[in-house]
């Protein structure tokens, strides 16, 4: 044997306790464990259920990263229960441990959550390949490595909707697709196989639903527990919806092209003409009484004044020969 | 010790809408006797926007950047968030990608200029506590700051993503418990509070195409610190600030409560416990009245 050592910890646990069917409100119960170096955050679900109340609810399946059923929130922090050591857990929240389901107002009874909305955003887009199949092929449909390495991994998505209700703008906003759908519609669209034409990209271009509404903070990143890297799929969303000419010209397109405009004149931002340029001469005035309060503090700077960077060519030469995207 | 001498990337605000920004980051450099050298020829980082229309333009505008800061033989200091998240993100893909590393020295050799990959990118909230160190400051601290309960607001993109946390200052920040933020807040004497927004997001980068997302957002963090009993918020971001500080009519709308809070940028919380003037601060450049001192 090593010298590998199993140490234990007295850890309190607060656990989310809600029953739709009885409960008007959610409550948290405190469950007091000593809980030992081995043990990931579903052992101590399991010993919730079985040593302590028979009633706690939960999902799980695989035990093993793949199901993704076990996606709960420990202190805040969207995680798959069977995957993740208390260990570090601890290391990281101390001995307070907070047990939630993922997302709260979706709770069903204690950490299981009603995943509807999460299945019928993921639904919209077109989730599979769009392509006619030849039922009696002649040669076989050879997809090269160069071209499963342009997926960058968004195949490698399990459905836990960690990523999902770890989003800001879905917890507000409920016709926004979320990070999961980008992904998954990034995965198809990446595929040289696929024959959606611009149905898909058109779906998630969309205002107030699409992936100009995210408002990149990388929650969504962290909290995959497969790597998939979402925020990375909606910025090639992004580009693609440029490429394949399915952006329309709205605040939200001209907010991403006018960086452009500006640099090109000024090297630097220039954040007046950037909101004036992306919300059009009428829709500028909205922001009127906010930058009247900004001018009177000296925080807006008149356009005569614009500072500019030195070495200015070599910005506009740049911008000129490194440009890629039309619009 | 040696002078600290660094390479400074303002960003676009500090010499637009946030000059107190501007001027609390030279003033706090002249009292602590770091030297900044100003990257009078850096661009526009794109502010995570300028990605989503051309990636390849936006790479080669932050590696002519670096560049620059490499010409001095210095580590770039950012003094925004989103900056530092497109420089190091740049600076991670092409130290990480020879191909495209050489695709953008293709470009950048037209101009005479050529992206190594020599300099660090770091933010100065980094420099000042993993370089100069929170134990000197204390010891620098002439006004400390024990009357105040001080929320402290991270802002995504000096926390997220982790993956570049290793790369961009020495005790890797988690971002779901950061606390460089509170170890300032504590070395300039005040109380750290602690509330569920403050390494959430502040909704900046959607305020134009989501206001209602944005909004909201906004609320939730002030409502948050008002909440936890906070005399007023400090952040490292600029655009964070911009949001908290000019937004809170919105903001107060969106979430039907009425908040607002002094927000400081964190350069201006250290100039105050280190005795700087409130002039030298910039504090009357704030929408939201700094009304306690």
């Amino acid at each position: 044997m090593g010298t590998h050592k199993i140490t234990t910890q007295d850890v309190t646990f607060k656990v989310f306790r809600f029953n739709a069917d009885e409960d008007y409100l959610p409550y948290y119960k405190e469950y007091n464990m000593e809980v030992t170096s081995e043990e990931v955050v579903l052992d101590i679900l399991n010993r919730i259920k079985w040593d302590h109340d028979g009633s706690f609810s939960y999902r799980r399946s695989c035990r093993h990263g793949i199901c993704g059923a076990c996606a709960i929130k420990v202190n805040g922090r969207s995680t798959l229960a069977c995957k993740e050591s208390m260990k570090d857990m601890i290391e990281l929240f101390g001995n307070e441990i907070i047990l939630e389901p993922l997302s709260i107002k979706r709770a069903v009874k204690d950490m299981i959550i009603d995943k509807a909305d999460f299945w019928e955003k993921h639904a919209k887009v077109q989730p599979f390949l769009v392509s006619e199949i030849d039922e009696n092929p002649e040669a076989e449909h050879l997809v090269s490595p160069e071209e499963v390495e342009n997926l960058m991994d968004a195949d490698l998505c399990i459905q836990c909707g960690a990523c999902h209700y770890a989003c800001p703008v879905v917890e507000i906003n409920d016709d926004f697709m979320g990070p999961a759908a980008f992904a998954a519609a990034y995965r198809f669209e990446a595929d040289v196989r696929d024959e959606a034409g611009t149905s898909r990209l058109s779906e998630v271009n969309q205002e107030f639903q699409g992936v100009w509404d995210c408002v990149k903070c990388f929650e969504c990143q962290e909290a995959c527990p497969k790597d998939v890297n979402p925020i990375e799929k909606i910025t090639k969303l992004h580009n693609m919806i440029f490429a394949k000419a399915v952006a329309t010209n709205n605040v939200a397109t001209r907010h991403a092209v006018g960086f452009k405009h500006s640099i090109a004149k000024h090297g630097l931002l220039d954040e007046g003409e950037l909101v004036r340029y992306s919300e059009g001469n009428i829709g500028v005035l909205k922001h009127v009484p906010v930058a009247i309060k900004m001018f009177t503090k000296g925080k807006i700077v008149l356009p005569w004044n614009m500072p500019k960077s030195k070495n200015l060519d070599e910005i506009k030469k740049l911008v000129k020969s490194s440009s890629t995207a039309k619009f | 010790m040696e002078k600290l001498r660094y390479a400074l990337f303002t960003g676009c605000t500090a010499k637009e809408s946030t000059p107190e920004q501007m001027m609390s980051t030279m003033a706090v450099a002249n009292k602590l006797g770091i030297e900044l050298i100003e990257l009078t020829e850096a661009s526009c980082c794109g502010a995570s926007h300028l990605q989503d229309y051309d990636d390849f333009l936006s790479l080669v505008l932050n590696a002519r950047n670096i560049a620059y800061a490499e010409k001095h033989g210095l580590t770039m200091v950012t003094i925004c968030n989103t900056c530092q998240l497109n420089s190091a993100m740049t600076k991670h893909r092409l130290d990480n990608n020879a191909e495209l590393k050489a695709k953008v020295n293709a470009k950048l050799g037209e101009v005479g200029l050529e992206y190594k990959g020599t300099s660090q990118v770091i933010h100065f909230l980094y420099a000042i506590i993993d370089d100069f160190g929170l134990d000197k400051i204390k010891e620098m601290v002439v006004k400390p700051l024990s009357q105040f309960n001080i929320a402290p607001f991270y802002g995504c993109h000096n926390i997220r993503p982790s993956e570049l946390q290793n790369e961009t200052h020495k005790k890797a920040e988690n971002p779901y418990n950061p606390t460089s933020l509170d170890d300032l807040i504590i070395a300039c004497g005040g109380v750290n509070v602690d509330y569920t927004e403050k390494n959430k997001c502040c909704g900046f980068h959607a305020e134009l195409q989501a206001p209602r997302t944005a909004a909201i957002l906004t609320g939730n963090a002030v409502a948050g610190a008002m909440d936890a009993n906070a005399d007023w918020m400090v952040t490292p971001c600029p655009l964070c600030h911009l949001k908290l500080d000019t937004q809170t009519h919105h903001a107060s709308v969106a979430i039907g409560r009425e908040v607002s809070l002094p927000v400081l940028h964190m350069q201006q919380m250290l100039g105050l416990a280190l005795g700087c003037t409130n002039e030298e601060l910039g504090l009357k450049h704030h929408v939201t009245k700094v009304d306690f001192i």
